[in-house]
């Protein structure tokens, strides 16, 4: 059964930026329809020019880096391009890092504001990194 | 005529096997069978149930020399 799958992304460390990577990509070569809204933290790691190594919270981050797990970025450009997930960054995080759509990867949706996420949302399951 | 591709994953982690298997069958020709190795552990257990739940068809699974091979047909 496909389901509507929102993820939040707001972190800046590794190990939450994967998991959320996990859910979305996974989710999205199921059948299910995946939006991801990127905001505070985590959406610099979408602007092309900047550096985009995370820190790692624990043990497990270190671990997964060593084991070289499939990076986050190439998992959430995989569940746009295999499982035609979407991805929204924050309009207001993007006037605060005053950064304009051709910045992001081109992958990356058009900004979207929290009120139409909000309604996006709608019935379907929040995940929340 | 269907052929069978083979994608070599192994040495990678969860979900890399599983998107590997994806985006060579986006690309395959429905009729096609498509053989994964796989060395990870957890994509064991979790190709087969995307496998099934996507509805393709899994012909064989066996591990042979501690990797893992599946053999599925792309049914649509």
């Amino acid at each position: 059964m496909s389901e509507k799958i929102n993820v939040m992304l707001t972190t800046e460390n590794m190990e939450q930026l994967q998991m959320a990577a996990m859910v979305a990509s996974v989710g999205a070569v199921s059948g299910n329809d995946v939006s991801v809204f990127l905001s505070m933290n985590a959406l610099k790691y979408f602007v092309k020019e900047n550096n985009h190594k995370a820190p790692v919270e624990g043990e497990m981050g270190n671990i997964m880096l060593e084991k070289k797990v499939p990076p986050f970025l190439e998992l959430f450009e995989q569940a746009v391009e295999l499982g035609d997930a979407k991805v929204y960054p924050c309009s207001m995080a993007m006037d605060m890092l005053e950064v304009k759509s051709e910045d992001l990867f081109d992958y990356v949706g058009e900004p979207m504001g929290l009120t139409k996420f909000l309604s996006d949302v709608n019935q379907g399951q929040v995940w929340s990194f | 005529m269907s052929e069978r591709i083979l994608v070599d994953a192994k040495n990678t982690f969860c979900p890399g096997p599983l998107m590997e298997l994806i985006s060579n069958m986006k690309m395959a020709e429905v009729g096609d069978e498509l053989e994964l190795l796989s060395t990870d552990e957890g994509s064991a257990a979790d190709i087969p149930e995307w496998i099934n739940k996507v509805g393709h068809e899994i012909l064989e699974s066996f591990t042979k020399e501690d990797v893992l091979h599946i053999v599925v047909k792309k049914i649509k």
